[in-house]
């Protein structure tokens, strides 16, 4: 069977061609502003951030070099060729490097309560009144939005060095990252079972622990998980602002070019976190189902 | 049929075993649980040194800091500060887009429908992973370590840890686009790079672009620490007033910060609803 392919009058079809021609360069002439618009904030950008390639190229070398040094012994041969020489420091890194992760588990813990007592006050559908919605959501975008380091570089002053003022930097801003991934989840919840609640004439309180908080707890939960694993992660650098853990060592080999203890260190905290995802991955998986990750 | 009926409890019972009679082992998991996390909380808040006398002394402190903080105030370094925070929000641009350049064609051998066999993508895929394991900081060190201190070793910093973060999401976006029209490029006789060209491409750009405009964004954030450790950009004056105590330009540095990730959160929305239209940003 033949298809015919039906052919308009010239006349129209010149106009339609028109018509897509001056549509298509309309959306061209468009792109080429905006692409014009990005290279020019890129060319500013590079100038602000002093750029200099010929930098680049003369000491890219080094970079190369950089990880070839830190993979050899101070008696010049490859890391992993004598172990015990490499991971001399093994027992006080594994030691620094519980630190972290203790540091980063109560700091996440400690946000987490925050958060979980002030997320209902901030949620739009369970909050008491629009003013201590106002209220607390400003305080929660204030510790989110300043970074946790920022946070550890004062505490140290205030608290002094250790793991003390990381704990606290961390559960400042975890208590921020997740008072609003929690107020998010609370809007999304239910509320006939609150309306159900309230009927028997509970408290406000009431109604929150037997009609929002049974529909939430998984999220809840899911959001800790993921938050305790980012935490890890910036657990390992608090050491650089004296704020415990093992990013102090590493900051210390580092500087003093002890460049296979760098690869060490670094492969231990790479090592960590892998363990850390895979395990908070497979815990998420079995308690919640297989969630997207956000 | 108005009355309520008495619930028969023994029939309840006998209708949901499950529910009345669970065993031991169920009943006590989550208390279980809980008590176990709390544990090594306490353990951790003994381990780690809070000590009451610490913590009071601590947050005295901490007090005594914030009112020497009130009010804000630069002093005579405001241009310096403008310049601090032009070359940190020039490291989030630069490095941003650096790390897109080189993730893009990376990210395509990472993605099962570019790039079928798994032998190419474990790899890859690792490598992404390993990359985003590090924190930028320490990329960040490293750099210094290269090129000097200076922004320019931020702007690297950024390029490398980005490159694992949107190789991973880039690989995943090519994954979720449709074959169809892959498939019809394919039925017109085109090549393989045809199919990317004209079938990936379109699919997923806006989606590629919105990424990258939420990751400039974000990294307007990281940017701004990295200067602590040299390279660059607000950090700097923020970790250097904060050794010299004067806590009156930290203020002022905090309050600058969150004034221009706010506004750059602003900004970078409407582009982005813009390019990809008002649908949700994976």
């Amino acid at each position: 069977m033949a298809i015919a392919v039906s052919i308009l009058p010239s006349q129209q079809l010149a106009a339609l061609n028109e018509a897509y021609r001056r549509a298509m360069s309309q959306r061209r002439l468009r792109f080429a502003v905006s692409a014009a618009v990005f290279v020019a904030v890129l060319a500013a950008a590079a100038i602000g951030a002093e750029v200099n390639l010929r930098t680049l190229y003369t000491y890219f070398g080094n970079f190369v070099s950089y990880f070839d040094r830190i993979f050899t012994l101070d008696d010049g041969h490859r890391v992993w060729t004598n172990l015990p020489e490499w991971f001399w420091g093994f027992k006080k890194w594994i030691k620094l490097l519980g630190e972290t992760l203790l540091i980063s588990y109560v700091g996440t813990m400690a946000g987490m309560l925050v958060a979980f007592c002030l997320n209902f006050l901030a949620a739009e559908n369970t909050s008491p009144g629009p003013w201590v919605r106002f209220i607390v959501r400003r305080l929660l975008e204030f510790a989110r939005t300043v970074p946790g380091i920022v946070f550890a570089l004062i505490f140290v002053i205030a608290f002094g060095l250790g793991p003390v003022p990381g704990v606290l930097a961390i559960a400042l801003h975890s208590s921020g990252a997740l008072g609003k991934l929690f107020s998010e989840v609370v809007e999304n919840a239910d509320m006939k079972p609150v309306e159900g609640v309230r009927a028997t004439g509970a408290s406000w309180l009431s109604c929150m622990r037997f009609g929002v908080l049974p529909q939430v707890i998984g999220g809840f939960s899911s959001y800790t998980l993921l938050r305790f694993e980012i935490n890890v992660r910036e657990a390992s650098v608090m050491g650089f602002v004296g704020a415990g853990g093992i990013g102090q060592e590493l900051v210390v080999a580092v500087r003093k070019f002890y460049y296979s203890d760098v690869s060490a260190i670094l492969l231990m905290i790479v090592a960590t976190v892998f363990l850390i995802d895979i395990g908070t991955g497979w815990l998420r998986g079995r308690l919640f189902g297989a969630e997207a990750r956000t | 049929m108005n009355s309520v009926e008495t619930p028969d409890i023994e029939q309840l019972r006998a209708r949901h075993p499950h529910i009345f009679d669970r065993p031991v082992s169920a009943r006590l998991a989550t208390p279980a649980v809980l008590l176990l996390a709390l544990a090594v909380f306490v353990f951790g808040v003994v381990d780690l040194d809070f000590s009451p006398s610490r913590m009071l002394s601590g947050l005295s402190q901490l007090g005594w800091i914030a009112r020497l903080m009130l009010p804000p105030d630069p002093g005579s370094s405001l241009p310096i500060y403008l310049k601090a925070l032009g070359e940190t929000l020039s490291i989030a641009v630069l490095g941003t887009t650096l790390a897109a350049c080189f993730a893009f064609p990376v990210s395509l051998l990472a993605a099962r429908n570019v790039i079928p066999s798994a032998i190419f993508r474990f790899p890859v895929r690792r490598l992404f992973d390993t990359i985003r394991g590090v924190d930028t900081l320490i990329w960040a060190l490293v750099w210094i370590n290269v090129v000097g201190l200076g922004p320019f070793a931020g702007v690297l910093a950024i390029a490398v840890s980005d490159f694992g973060a949107l190789g991973k999401l880039f690989s995943e976006a090519m994954e979720g686009a449709d074959r169809k029209q892959v498939e019809g490029v394919r039925a017109a006789g085109g090549n393989a790079l045809h199919e990317i060209r004209f079938g990936l491409l379109p699919q997923v750009l806006p989606v590629i672009a919105g990424q990258v405009l939420y990751f400039i964004e974000s990294n307007t954030r990281s940017a701004t620490i990295i200067g602590i450790v040299g390279a660059g950009g607000i950090g700097l004056q923020l970790a250097e007033q904060i050794r010299v105590l004067e806590w009156q330009k930290v203020s002022f540095l905090i309050l600058m910060i969150l004034v221009a990730v706010a506004a750059i959160d602003w900004i970078s929305g409407k582009l982005r609803f813009a390019i990809i239209g008002r649908r949700a940003v994976a």
